[in-house]
């Protein structure tokens, strides 16, 4: 709390400008064992030296990412009568989460040259540099990967979920499903007018696997002969005990 | 109760696993198969990554398998000598397997090639041994009919005869190392420990008694499966411990009761159970490759080629 006053108090704005000031509900997720989602609350305020500039009305856009990563979409298709996998196209960045949360709907919030230029709705945020020649209708599988993702969740659009108070505070809610990847996520707040974006501002919330979650990925990975041991000696402990049990059970 | 599975990094609910895990225990206790034939379809279905899947599968078939061959052994229903034999040939051919695995991985199509190993494998042998378990049935309920004596074949006249006598038998060491060895290399391909095709080739290929034989396929099992899993830990780093728990406390639990199941049954009963189980999946494996998938498109890991 106190940074943010620091923060209010340090900052030389221009007459007339606005400026986004922010708060989270939280800055890191951590996944234990019995994670199951999280909510982020994204709120703010905007700060003005001077009365709020005349045109249209003001409006927020939330998003929030998860680390880029490339992917691959391939397509089944139907050879000798049975469906196999034929063409794949690589995405080259995709975020692993990407949720888009606006104070109205969005055609109404942001120009399509402003997406284009800062990257907000999810078609806009994934990077693809161009499927090979050999394919046809490539961008189809972008749209495969949109599809497929929103079904679990990974990639929301909320519209008009974002609450504006007198054009000054504003507040966001996102929730994070449970199956989430690990890293540095990134929130990004614009205020936009008549579909321009007036500022914009980014902080990142660290989502990392914690305590036990966390103990046994780092043994799988540095130590995985070690790991493979142990699973075995769960495994052939449990057996024994099992058979030992119901040898008890049985007299 | 939802848990977060560390390497998989999906959340999943912890009764449903106990669940599966205790079924796919009862059917490995009572067939001698280890049940990744069924358990891992049933896991991808539920959302685990396949590679997780797969290697996770193993140590739980290691749990319920030596579960099973603990209370096989008390009734002395194992065959060591002829499961150190089909291990040895097993061993070899998993090796030669993994390899076969990563030349055809490099060709691409390696999961087409994968599901239709199953539907080939899982047809002909739940077909074959349906007819054979449905004739031994009806034969029973005649009256007076005895059963055809052992005939005396290939298996027979090879050289290097060496008794095992837990199975009855006097025959070579040469036709239980090719089985091994077979056995080992498909089961290395298809991710599972191979004692759905293990079990009928030593019924119908070696002749021996189907008691001994599930203890026999179990005790192999244990090692082959083993073997998969440290590969698995020690180069794809798909083995999911907590998910691996999970499956094995009810795999456990399940394999002591469906072992106490498949002593009170009859042979011919278990061999036509067994056979209805191998079709279903191997109908619902093929149904799969034939009918137009609901979504035509699929996600993998990118930036590896």
């Amino acid at each position: 709390m106190l940074r943010m006053i620091a923060v209010l108090f340090l900052l030389v704005t221009p007459l007339g400008a606005e400026e986004i000031v922010l708060g989270l509900s939280r800055d890191e997720v951590a996944i234990t064992a019995n994670f199951n989602g999280s909510e982020v609350m994204i709120f703010g305020a905007i700060k003005r030296d001077a009365p709020a500039p005349q045109g249209g009305p003001l409006e927020v856009i939330i998003t929030l990412a998860g680390p880029l990563e490339p992917v691959l979409v391939r397509r089944k298709e139907r050879v000798l009568g049975i469906w196999v996998n034929t063409d794949a196209v690589e995405v080259d960045a995709a975020p692993s989460f990407y949720a888009v949360a606006t104070s109205a709907p969005m055609r109404d919030v942001l120009t399509s040259v402003e997406d284009l230029r800062y990257g907000i709705s999810i078609p806009r945020a994934i990077r693809s540099v161009g499927a090979p020649d050999t394919v046809q209708n490539s961008e189809t599988f972008t749209q495969a990967l949109i599809r497929i993702r929103a079904g679990s969740q990974l990639y929301q659009i909320l519209d008009s979920t974002v609450d504006i108070e007198e054009e000054t505070l504003f507040r966001g809610q996102i929730t994070l499903p449970a199956a989430l990847t690990e890293g540095d996520y990134t929130a990004h707040i614009y205020i936009t007018r008549d579909g321009v974006v007036v500022d914009d501002y980014e902080t990142s919330i660290a989502v990392y696997k914690a305590g036990l979650e966390r103990w046994l990925y780092e043994m799988s990975r540095n130590q995985p002969f070690f790991y493979g041991l142990m699973s075995l000696a769960i495994a052939i402990s449990a057996g024994w005990l099992a058979s030992a049990a119901f040898r008890v059970f049985q007299r | 109760m939802q848990i977060y599975l560390p390497i998989a990094e999906v959340s999943v609910n912890a009764f449903l696993l106990l669940g599966l895990g205790g079924i796919v225990g009862i059917l490995s206790g009572m067939f001698g198969v280890g049940g990744g034939f069924l358990m891992t379809p049933l896991l991808f279905f539920i959302g685990i990554p396949p590679a997780v899947a797969v290697a996770t599968e193993a140590v739980q078939i290691v749990a319920s398998s030596f579960s099973g061959v603990l209370a096989h052994l008390r009734r002395k229903s194992v065959d060591l000598k002829m499961g150190t034999v089909l291990l040895v040939g097993g061993l070899i051919g998993a090796a030669v397997g993994v390899v076969l695995f990563n030349y055809l991985k490099s060709l691409g199509q390696v999961d087409l090639l994968v599901k239709l190993c199953y539907v080939v494998f899982l047809g002909i042998i739940g077909g074959l041994m349906f007819v054979e378990s449905w004739r031994a049935i009806r034969r029973s309920k005649v009256p007076g009919s005895r059963p055809v004596r052992r005939k005396h074949g290939l298996v027979h006249a090879l050289p290097l005869k060496m008794k095992f006598r837990v199975s009855g038998l006097y025959i070579s060491v040469i036709p239980p190392l090719i089985i091994g060895l077979c056995v080992g290399v498909l089961a290395a391909i298809m991710g599972v420990g191979g004692g759905f095709i293990m079990v009928p080739a030593m019924i119908y290929l070696l002749g021996m008694p189907t008691k001994v034989v599930i203890g026999t396929s179990l005790f192999q099992i244990i090692f082959v499966t083993a073997f998969t899993t440290m590969l698995h830990a020690t180069t794809n780093f798909t083995v999911d411990i907590v998910l691996a728990v999970l499956l094995l406390i009810g795999g456990v639990i399940g394999a002591q009761i469906g072992t106490r199941i498949g002593v009170k049954m009859k042979a011919e009963n278990l061999r036509i159970l067994l056979a209805m189980m191998v079709l279903l999946v191997c109908g619902k494996l093929a149904f799969d490759l034939l009918v137009m998938p609901s979504e035509l498109y699929s996600l993998g890991v990118g930036g590896d080629h």
